[in-house]
This record gives structure tokens, sequence and C-alpha cells, in this order.
């Protein structure tokens, strides 16, 4: 019998509780380590079509009669539209269509910043609606602009309401101290630059609505979608076979979707409204800049005492408070904790979850702080994180499901242990360190989500769910959980996801939740049709089930006797096996996190102010490990991110105009082949025993936490210099660099 | 609209119409429908629309169809059974795949200039080709067991 049961259910550390349905038959625990195909290094299943250039992607499709939108985007930071005439965009070559403020719910009147989109054309081409848009006469009542955070806040101007922490007595801990620190850090806006860009294709065929759309979240996209056109949600399909990126900006169907589905409504036919890379960069969401002002106290044998932070985001016209000061919180066992964010509403772009949104930002801040802490006390950086371990959630005294901070502390100690080696390698301008910092996050993942699993004659498996591979290698995970539980080599178990009305709900590709959320909902399923073909097999060939295994694509009975897969199946005919499968509730009462910690060895130039990232090892702890070749990838994608936001990435405002200067890919640095590091990846690979039937947890965004942290404390480690702003540009470097002659010279 | 000209592509001849600002980019994709080649910034920043034109790397979305001339053309669907193919799905060289066709298509030129390239000249060679998924370690693998 189905059991409904109240549970907590957690994205991006935001917690909610919801009703779930349990379905009955827990699944043992697989044991420890690699098993036959769960655990052991898989090439991609969808390698070769993508790698071939045949996978699909919403930017390649073309459907018969499509039409190309074209969206006219405010110029301004902020501004109204006093006078807005379609009428001479309408007679333009090509032209089947124009929409204005009114026509579309997205499409604005007053543009809260430059991109903002305020009216759209539809023609036979892209480049013909793009020409209409030269045509539309528009006529603007410019607008005061706000773009520094800082004095948002200080006006007021707040995104929602200051969000305010405190544990303990953070005065009586600061005056305990034998040691004070305080500084002032800076983070960048920066910009995902997937490389496909937001893009939809929508076709309505009578009052249904088709979607196809680069997104991280199908079933996300057809609930909002629905209720914004007020469709029953069930005449609205979503497909995203492949994905060309997201790192968390296309959570939502976004305004493109929205323009693209009232075209194709007024023209009855398919439109395609896609950005091009200079929207991408104005309009399609950002991770949010962040003035982080904190104070850490600490007993001499470093014990810390207090921790308190001040966290401004400039969150931008729109969007939402990202948890900056979660790491303050969550990563030590501090008993005396104070933090507020401050959300600056700004006329700039609105933020978008970017990878660990807050996390990247916060542990920046609070872990360079540490090491600030940590010189101050004269005492080793990683001695400082072991002396303030949390062994249960500081923040609401629950256990944790599972916690191996520890292991990877330890498991860190060799990389840590090279820092003589490595500052001995100092030669000329050239100064080298080493630096660490740990990670703390959510991934954990939840219900519900669904999956079913069909078995042909042949003996051959399918997955079908709903979801959505999104880059990370989610199909390739699905099919190794399935082929393990029916005793199936990978390569006769093909996934088919990405299509609304081709499986059953399934989870949202964010917050590190894909495969904790989806694995189990698959495992099961695959289980529930590991049982019916062994009941199957156990009347067949009457023997009883208790003593049938499947392995190696075959029945196996203890006795020694063994059948093939497809002579059980085969018996079926045309006949399937139908296996379903849901995803139970996280453990009651349990906090389910991950931890990890990278050491980063850097070399910098101390007159020119370059800095190079030589190595980084990453341990992490992310439970059990489905695929350690698509997971040893997740952790040099989110490195090589967290390297590029250290180093290079940031958006620039002209603060006259308050408009855009990095719009293209020349002007916002994204790291290059030659920018990557030597990366060694340790993940502990250890089950979390609390957690569903798999015991794994999501590995998307641990990787690119403590990235920058670690890297800065590398090269404090190296030049003495306490580099407080990211990215750290030549200016930062060289600034950092005289602060600290300056002092050393007044000492 | 009249015929702009002809291409040579992938071995094989095809007409192509459109006015004289079409780029290659968009005449594979749009009218011979090979849409290996993506278009990932439009403006020759990215590397994601990367073919060969008579074997050297060459930004499809920055050249325009008039421009190309007597040249071949080759695509990722030319070179769908070129070693490098298998070696970077044997290496996890492919996140989301978007900017892979390109990679590949620089790197097969790279690999015939250099059979063996050094990690120095792989790291030249593929700088001009971004990926925002970060499988630059395993792009680097990839090139340097193409042979298998």
């Amino acid at each position: 019998m189905a059991r409904l049961i109240r549970t907590e259910k957690e994205v991006e550390g935001r917690y909610t509780e919801q009703w779930v349905v349990v379905e009955e038959d827990p699944l043992d625990r697989w044991p420890e380590g690699p098993l036959e195909v769960v655990g052991r290094p898989a090439a991609r299943v969808d390698g070769l079509q993508r790698a071939r250039g045949e996978a699909r992607y919403t930017a390649d499709l073309a459907l018969p009669g499509m039409l190309h939108a074209a969206v006219l985007r405010s110029p301004h930071a902020h501004a109204r539209v006093r006078r807005l005439d379609l009428a001479p965009a309408l007679e333009a070559p090509g032209v089947r269509a124009a929409v204005g403020p009114g026509d579309c719910s997205v499409l604005v009147e007053e543009a809260g910043y430059q991109g903002a989109p305020v009216a759209a054309v539809a023609a036979d081409t892209f480049s013909e609606a793009q020409a209409a848009l030269a045509r539309i006469r528009v006529e603007w009542e410019v607008l005061e602009r706000l773009l520094d955070p800082e004095e948002a806040v200080a006006r007021g101007e707040l995104i929602e309401e200051a969000s305010r922490y405190e544990r303990g007595d953070v005065e009586r801990g600061l005056a305990g101290a034998d040691v004070l620190v305080e500084a002032e850090y800076r983070t960048a806006t920066v910009l995902h630059n997937a490389l496909e860009t937001h893009q939809a294709v929508c076709e309505w065929e009578g009052d249904g609505l088709t979607v196809y759309v680069s997104t991280q979240w199908i079933w996300g996209v057809r609930k909002d979608v629905a209720k914004r056109l007020g469709l029953p949600p069930d005449k609205v399909r979503v497909v995203c076979e492949y994905m060309g990126g997201g790192f968390g900006a296309k959570n939502d169907p976004g305004d493109h979707t929205y323009v693209a589905a009232e075209l194709a409504r007024r023209t009855g036919r398919p439109v395609r409204c896609a950005l091009t890379r200079r929207e991408e960069n104005l309009a399609s969401g950002n991770r949010h800049a962040t003035v982080q002002r904190l104070r850490a106290g600490a007993k001499a044998d470093g014990t810390l005492t207090a921790l308190e932070g001040e966290f401004t985001m400039a969150v931008g016209w729109d969007g939402f408070v990202s948890s900056t000061a979660g790491p303050m919180k969550m990563l030590y066992g501090c008993e005396n904790v104070r933090t507020v964010e401050l959300g600056a509403k700004l006329t700039t772009g609105p933020n978008d979850a970017f990878r660990a949104p807050g996390f990247v930002e916060g542990t920046f801040g609070l872990e360079c702080l540490l090491d600030e802490l940590a010189a101050k006390l004269e005492l080793d950086p990683l001695v400082l994180r072991r002396r303030n371990g949390a062994e249960a959630d500081p923040v609401n005294g629950r256990p944790f499901s599972a916690k191996n901070l520890a292991e990877c502390y330890r498991r860190a100690e060799p990389h840590w242990a090279r820092r003589e080696a490595v500052r001995a390698r100092s030669e000329g301008p050239w100064r080298r360190g080493v630096g660490l910092a740990s990670q703390i996050w959510y991934g954990g993942g939840g219900p519900p989500s669904y999956a079913w699993v069909r078995v042909g004659s042949d003996g051959r498996a399918s997955v079908l769910t709903a979801m959505q591979d999104i880059g990370t290698g989610t199909r390739t995970a699905m099919a190794q959980i399935a082929a393990e539980e029916l005793g199936l080599p990978l390569e006769r178990v093909s996934v088919s996801l990405g299509d609304s009305s081709r499986g059953p709900y399934a989870a949202i590709s964010a917050g590190s939740s894909t495969t904790p959320s989806m694995g189990p909902a698959v495992r099961a399923a695959a289980a529930d049709a590991a049982r019916q073909i062994v009941e199957i097999a156990a009347q067949r060939f009457e023997v009883e089930q208790r003593v049938l295994s499947l392995r190696g694509g075959r029945l196996v009975s203890e006795d020694g006797a063994s059948w093939a897969l497809e002579d059980v199946t085969g018996l079926l005919e045309d006949g399937q096996i139908l296996g379903k499968g849901s995803r139970g509730p996280n453990p009651t009462g349990m906090r389910v996190l991950t931890f990890g910690v990278q050491v980063a060895e850097v070399a910098v130039d101390v007159e020119t102010g370059e800095v190079r990232v030589e190595r980084i090892a990453a341990i992490h702890d992310v439970g059990r490990v489905v695929n350690p070749l698509g997971a040893s990838s997740q952790v040099e994608g989110g490195i090589i991110q967290g390297i590029g936001h250290t180093l290079s990435e940031q958006r620039l405002l002209d603060p006259g105009s308050g408009r855009a200067l990095t719009v293209t890919l020349d002007a916002y640095k994204l790291p290059t082949i030659a920018d990557v590091p030597e990366i060694v990846t340790d993940l502990l690979d250890v089950p979390d025993a609390h957690l569903t039937s798999l015991g794994s947890k999501g590995l998307g965004e641990p990787p690119i936490i403590p990235t920058a942290a670690a890297i800065t404390n590398a090269i404090r480690d190296a030049t003495g210099a306490d580099v407080r702003s990211l990215p750290i540009t030549r200016e930062e470097m060289l600034r950092a660099l005289r602060e600290a002659r300056e002092r050393a010279f007044a000492l | 609209m009249r015929p702009l000209t002809e291409l040579l592509v992938n071995g094989g001849r095809h007409e192509v119409n459109g006015s004289v600002l079409t780029t290659l980019a968009e005449a594979l994709r749009g009218h011979l429908g090979l849409t290996g080649t993506k278009v990932a910034c439009g403006e020759g920043h990215c590397g994601a629309c990367t073919v060969l034109l008579d074997g050297e790397p060459a930004l499809s979305c920055i050249t325009l169809v008039e421009a190309v001339g007597e040249r071949e053309v080759t695509t990722i669907e030319g070179l769908r059974d070129h070693p490098l193919v298998e070696a970077f799905v044997r290496a996890d060289a492919v996140q989301c795949g978007f900017c892979t066709p390109g990679q590949i298509v620089s790197a097969a030129a790279l690999v015939r200039e250099l059979p063996n390239p050094t990690r120095e000249q792989v790291r030249h060679a593929m700088a001009g080709n971004l990926c925002r998924c970060g499988t630059y370690p395993k792009i680097e693998e990839a090139i340097s067991t193409w042979q298998g």
C-alpha cells in the first residue's frame, strides 16, 4: 500500500514541507565500493551523438514553417516607454507579427535594466526579424539609475526584507577572544555563459502547446507555462533531449519562451526565440556581486568564539537573495554567530541561480577570513579548521546524515604537506605557495521523482523518465543504476528522457539533486522489473523465487543453473515487463549535506601581479559515486569555472550609463584550456547510510565552492598579501602586495 | 533567390542560396542541414562553429559563404569516423557537448599537422575553443590518446 507522509524538501538550501507518497518494499543497500556497473568508470552513453554533432539541441531544431523572433530590449538601465509604435515593423519584409507591452506578460513598459524585453517581432528569418526591430518607434523616458548595492542599501532599496540570523552571544564571544580579525571581501557579478544560449521553439497544435526549450527542468517549464497561459498542464508538452549547459540560469521558462508562445499563437506557426550571445549577457541572469564585512574572534588555541557577517548582494531589478551567509552559519561549530543578508534592488539585470549560489561567494569570504585568523594566531590553517569542526548542524542541532569532512582533511594532508617544496620553487619575481579551503553545501535531492523501466523480449531494458541531462552525465548514471539492479551490462540499457509526454515526473537539475533524486527512483523501477522477471522465471522453470538472481544478463540459480534473460522475457514475444519506481523521502530530522576541501598551489609574479594556478587537489564527500569518470569531469568543470570567477570573470558596467561593457566573449573572460592547472580529484565514495537505497549525493556544485578561497589563501602563503576582492586582476594583486609591503615596513 | 554560390562540403557539391551576407555557418546549418556545426557567440570569439577550409580551421560564423570560393569545407559530419571522435568519448571530453564538434574539428587540424602534439602545442592550438563546462583536462587527454 502506498503510504502518505509529510517530509522536508530542500533545493539549494531552501527548505519546504510537503506530502509525499512512499511505496512499500524498501530495497537493500548495495555494498560500499565499486559494484558490477555502478562505481565503475563509464563513457557517456550519449557521448557519440554529442561528439559527432548528431545530438539535436533546441538550437538545432527547425520545424516546418517555423518563424524567428527578435526581441527589442531597453538600451537604458532604467526607462519607461512613453510611446511605442509597432506598425512600421509590421510592414517590414518577412514580418508576420509584432507584440509589445500588454500583448505578452513578459514585455514591460518600465524597463528596470539594460536588456529588459519591451517588444518582439516574428519574421521568416532571424535577420528579417532583427532588421524589423529597428523600425519600431519608441519614445523613452529615461529614469534614475541605481547601480551601487551599498548605496541601494543605504536608501532602503531592498529586494526583500533583510534576513537576520543570530545564535549565542556575539558580543560576549568577541569580548572573550584572544585574537580578532576583521575584513571586507568583495566578489564581482559573473555571467553563466552556457554555450547554448537561452532559447525556445513554441508550437501550438489545437489547444495544446509544445515547448522545445533549453532547460534544467522540463516539469517546471510545464507547470509555469500552463499556469501563466491558463492551460491545463497536460496540454503543455515540454521537450529537451540535449541541452547545451545551464549552470543555474535555465531553471525557469524565461521571457523567450513566453515571447515565442505568444508569437506562435498569433501567427499559427512555430516560432523560435533564441537569445544572441550579447542578449544572453544582458538579460539571462547572473551571479550577483557581494560585499561582505566579516569579523571573527578566537581563543589562542584557535577555538572560534564569534563569527559575524554583514552581506550585501547586488541582486538587480529582480531575482533572489542567495544565502551568502550560509557557510558562516553552517561550516564551523562556533557558538556565537550573527549574520545579516541584504539584497540590493538595482537597475541591473536580475540575478539567477549560478552553481551553488551564495555559497561560492560566502565561502570565499569566510575561508579567507579563517586564514587571516590563522596567520594572526600563528596556527596552521588546517589545524584551525579541524579545531572548529561541527558535530551536528550548528543552526538547528540536527545530526548530519553523514559527515566525513575529517576524512577529507586527512586525505588532504599529503597535498598540504607539499607547501615547503612548493615555496622552495619560488624564483625571481615568481613566488609560490599553497592554500586550502573547506566546502559545505546541500546536494541530497528529494522526492517526488518517478521512473519506469521497460524490459523487452530481447532482454534489453529502457529507463523512461521525463528528466533532463544538462550535460552532467545523468543519462549515463541512470543507465548504470538500472543495469546494476537488472544484472545487465551497460550496453543493454538505454535511457529515454527529455520529453514530458514520454515519462513520469522528474526533479529539477539544480542544487546538485539530479542523481540523488532520480537515482533511487530508477533503481526502484529496475528492482520492480527484476522482481517480475524472477517471478516469471520461477514459474517457467519451476524453481523457488528466492534462489534466483539476475547477473551478467542471466538468471542464475543458487544451484548453479542459469538461463539467458531473453529466454525468460522471450516467452512474452511482444509483451513487456514494466517496472515502476519512485523516490522516497529524505531521513527525518537529519541534515543531508556535502563536504570537501581543496588545496591550491599558485605562482604569483610580484612585479606584474600575474597569478597562475598550478595545481588543485579536490577531496569531496558526496556519498556513493555512480560514475567515477563522469564525476571527475564534474569536479574539473567546477574548479575551472571557479578559477574563472577567481582570476578573470566579471561583468563590468559603465558607471555613467549603467550599460554593460562585457557582453561578448572577447570582453568577458572565460577560462581557456591554457588556464587549466593540474587537477587531482579524490572522492571518498562512501554511501550515505541514511540517504535512500543509493546513498548518493549530488556533485554538480560542491567543487566550485572552495576554489576561490583556496587560490586566494595560496596567494597569501606565497606573498603575504591579503587579496580581498574577486576577480584577482593584476591591479588587485598589486594593491594587495603594496599593502603587505607597507604593513611589513610599519612593523 | 538566385543561387549564391557553390560549396564543396565533405566531398559533395551544393548550391547555396542567400544574400551576400550569408555566413558559412548559416549556410551549413540552415541550408544544408548540417547542424553539427554549432553557433554559440556568432562573432568569432568562442570556436564552437569551427570548420576546416582546405584543412585549415576557420570560424564559420564570421566567414561569408561568398568568401569560401573553391576551398573544400569539412564539418564535424565529415569527421564522424575520425579516431578523435572515439577518443573524446572515451576520455569523457564531452559534457553538455555544445562546443564538442568545434573542439574535434580544431583537434583534427592539429593532429594532421602534429600527430603527437606536446601539451603546450595542444594548449596553443585549442585555446580558441571555449568550453564553459570545463572539459579541458579531458580534451587534453583525448588529443594525447587519439591514436588509441
